[in-house]
């Protein structure tokens, strides 16, 4: 600015002069307008577009907003695909569902203030469930940060507690470092939400033209596991080879770390039994012999009762929510050796204390314990054995005869859980009427391995997690740890762009469709062919089953009753909508929705009366399950 | 048991919030809390105080070192340490009492401060029973203001 306060001195000077000094000046503090205008060189916005391109981002999630538009406009020279849904929660839980379904970085973007505060609901979710996602914020300009400005929040200050790590960018020098180690922080270790909070200056502020970048990312005090201690694993090996009655319990980290089909292979080698949480499903098929199902609140109850029979649990990539353990850990599993295995050291002894700790990454653990069991074993006697699949919907048949040794020792456990497999079947009462279980029986017949399920939460969920023949990682999508209803039609739209080629189920209920029913826009915007089997009772089923039982039916506030007319609602947004009233409509109306080119809603209309059975009631241990009739 | 943590962190705004927002969201108590630089000028040092069984100061060190911020997290409850708490401590004072204070304060070494017409301050530094009997000591002759900083610690040199 000296020039400017310059004294009279300078009047001698030439007009070409002036004009240079104008110029520098500019260099050294842009004006705003200039920035911000469309044909600016390359800065902050630009640079954040090219690495999500270098991080191999296809598509992104966003709203646009007033804090943003610097990054809008980038958005127009960049390859990357932007889905326009109808509310920010929609964008979030898209991306944590692209994520979900791909194994990819999952990246949603949003304004300033409500832009950003509509975003936490669906990191809070990602959080929970450990899905690695890039939350991308517009802020106000840094020089009216803290001021309560129009549509400030301090986004960073709100997520704090649900995001692995979080920026606030003030100076875009630091930009490309801080968006690299976003992805880095995000997709390794257990992974987990990184937002990205820039303002509009920040975005607008030029950089140089990058030139022999180092793009290598080093953060020195961030760290992660990834090999198990091999004496810890051996150890381990040692008690699964002595134990008579073992079990494992897989949860959502088999699934993160692509070990399902090592931990397949370690069933099949010394034909354990094996349960799973609701993020787990899909580390083994449903249909194999040596499933026994889900387990916890709304378990299968062989699964709950081999949890507290068995005498060794090997429990990877778990936690020990209290929707397993019933948050009466003292008796949980209280026979057993338990062999903790998870990536976060943070994990093992928060809940349970376990008798063998090993932090790692579960596929590398997996591995090395496999390597581990076949040396004990001594290599002749343990050849993996053909997979234990079975054709779908078969009852699974007493396997004993297949068995010898080493394995051999196991008999007797599996005449116990084959026992409780044939008295405590999961069944349903009602067969006239539809029922959830014909709705979800008629998607198995018609779905086959080329589908993903996605659900809301809620009633619908359950049976679903129960239900549905589940092949492979990330078919089944929901929202576990945070149960976020409205999840779900937003999930199932950035399931269907990670998975183009596949058919997206989405299972949900009248209460949850409604948080975000706005998103049935967006599926047909970007002509996304969701198939909509919406469990339609009228009421907050879960909500209401849970005042049935534990407030003497004393309902409170659960009554959906002006519903709309969703096949109508369908038919507004552009939508093929069926109403599917009985059972043997089911079938047919799954095979017309899947021969429609664009998305589809089924309205099955079911009773409120339905409940999800067994239950574990809150206080009780898992094996005190209330059974349906 | 109370025990005493190191934690070196970066030394970035909004550091302090993460550590202490951790804290408070899994109901971990703490004691005290003392934060300075380091002899590098990017990391500051924390140490903090906190209350707990083993099980629970296990699971404060694993979750502390879960933050991005979070370079080292030492445990020195067991390491053979010297630890510091610093008082000032604003005495009420009379003609009468005078000698008797100044008696005490020689006896915890501590050192006047300051002087008023009616009242003395003190600054005293020493562990936390030493500072405890200090205060209790000028307890009856009327504590007109107190302040006093949380614990910081150093490992004893070997040898």
């Amino acid at each position: 600015m000296q020039h400017v306060s310059s004294p009279s001195s300078q009047i001698s000077i030439s007009q070409t002069s002036c004009l240079q000094t104008f110029t520098e000046n500019d260099a050294i503090d842009p004006p705003q307008q200039k920035a911000d205008s469309p044909q600016h060189s390359y800065n902050g916005a630009k640079c954040v577009f090219r690495i999500l391109e270098e991080q191999g981002v296809e598509v992104i999630f966003g709203y646009p907003g007033g804090a943003v538009l610097p990054l809008y406009d980038a958005l127009r020279d960049s390859s990357i695909r932007h889905v326009l849904p109808r509310h920010e929660q929609a964008a979030v839980h898209a991306a944590d569902a692209y994520a979900r379904a791909s194994g990819k970085v999952g990246v949603c973007l949003g304004t300033s203030g409500p832009g950003a505060a509509n975003l936490v609901t669906g990191i809070a979710n990602a959080y929970m469930d450990s899905i690695p996602l890039v939350a991308i914020t517009g802020q106000v300009p840094t020089h009216l940060l803290g001021s309560d400005c129009f549509q400030e929040v301090d986004i960073t200050g709100i997520t704090m507690p649900i995001t692995k790590h979080s920026y606030l960018v003030k100076d875009v020098k630091d930009l490309p470092r801080i968006m690299r180690e976003a992805f880095h922080i995000a997709r390794t270790g257990r992974p987990g939400p990184v937002l990205i909070d820039i303002p509009r200056d920040v975005q607008a502020a030029p950089l140089p033209t990058p030139e022999n970048e180092n793009k290598e990312v080093s953060i020195k005090s961030y760290r992660f596991f990834s090999k198990g201690n091999a004496g810890q694993i051996e150890e381990a090996a040692k008690a699964l080879m002595k134990s008579h009655k073992p079990l494992i319990y897989a949860g959502g980290g088999i699934i993160t770390s692509g070990a399902a089909d090592i931990l397949a292979q370690l069933v099949d080698t010394l034909h354990l039994p094996i349960v799973t949480t609701l993020m787990g499903i899909g580390s083994i098929p449903s249909n194999h012999t040596n499933y026994l199902g889900m387990v916890g609140m709304h378990g299968t109850v062989t699964a709950n009762f081999a949890v507290t029979d068995c005498d060794l649990l090997l429990a990877v990539g778990v936690r020990f929510d209290d929707r397993v353990t019933s948050g009466l850990h003292h008796h949980f599993a209280t026979n057993a050796t338990i062999i903790h295995i998870d990536i976060d050291p943070a994990e093992i002894g928060k809940v349970i204390v376990p008798d063998i700790p090993i932090v790692g990454d579960a596929r590398l653990v997996l591995e090395d314990l496999l390597t581990k069991v076949v040396q004990e074993a001594g290599p002749s006697n343990l050849k993996p054995k053909a997979s234990g699949l079975e054709p779908l919907t078969s009852n699974p048949a007493p396997q004993q005869s297949r068995l010898q040794p080493p394995t051999s020792h196991l008999q007797p456990w599996w005449q116990i859980i084959r026992t409780w497999q044939q008295d405590h079947p999961l069944c349903y009462e009602n067969p006239t009427l539809l029922n959830p279980q014909h709705v979800l029986e008629a998607m198995v017949k018609v779905g086959g391995p080329n589908t993903i399920v996605v659900t809301d939460v809620g009633q619908h969920q359950m049976w679903a997690a129960q239900l549905y023949q589940v092949q492979r990682a990330r078919q089944f999508i929901t929202s576990a740890g945070l149960g976020t209803m409205g999840f779900g039609l937003p999930a199932s739209i950035g399931a269907q762009l990670a998975c183009p080629d596949k058919t997206v189920f989405l299972v949900t209920g009248d209460g949850s469709l409604q948080m975000t029913i706005q998103e049935l826009a967006t599926t047909v915007q970007n002509k996304l062919p969701v198939k909509i089997i919406l469990m339609n009772n009228g009421v907050l089923g879960m909500v209401r089953q849970l005042q049935s039982f534990f407030h003497e039916e004393r309902f409170s506030q659960i009554q959906l009753k002006s519903n709309p007319d969703f096949v109508k609602i369908a038919d507004a947004y552009g939508i093929k909508g069926f109403r599917v009233h009985t059972p043997e409509d089911m079938e047919p109306i799954l095979r017309q929705a899947l021969a429609e080119p664009g998305p589809v809603l089924m309205d099955c209309l079911i009773s409120p009366d339905e409940t999800v059975w067994p239950m574990v009631p809150p206080g009780k241990a898992i094996h005190e399950m209330m059974l349906g009739e | 048991m109370l025990h005493t943590l190191a934690v070196l962190v970066e030394n970035n705004p909004g550091v302090l919030a993460r550590v202490s927002g951790l804290f408070a969201r899994r109901a971990y108590n703490i004691d005290s809390l003392t934060v300075c630089q380091t002899e590098n000028p990017t990391l500051s040092l924390m140490t903090i105080v906190v209350e707990g069984d083993t099980q629970v100061i296990q699971q404060v060190i694993k979750q502390l070192h879960k933050l991005v911020v979070v370079h080292k997290v030492t445990n020195l409850t067991n390491e053979s340490i010297v630890d510091r708490e610093l008082a000032l401590i604003r005495v009420k004072v009379r003609p009468e009492t005078r000698a008797e204070i100044l008696q005490i304060v020689d006896i915890f070494r501590g050192r006047v401060v300051d002087l008023g017409r009616q009242t003395l301050s003190v600054e005293v530094t020493g562990d936390e029973q030493k500072i405890t009997a200090f205060i209790r000591a000028m307890k009856s002759f009327g504590i007109a203001e107190l302040v006093r900083t949380g614990r910081i610690a150093i490992v004893r040199s070997e040898g």
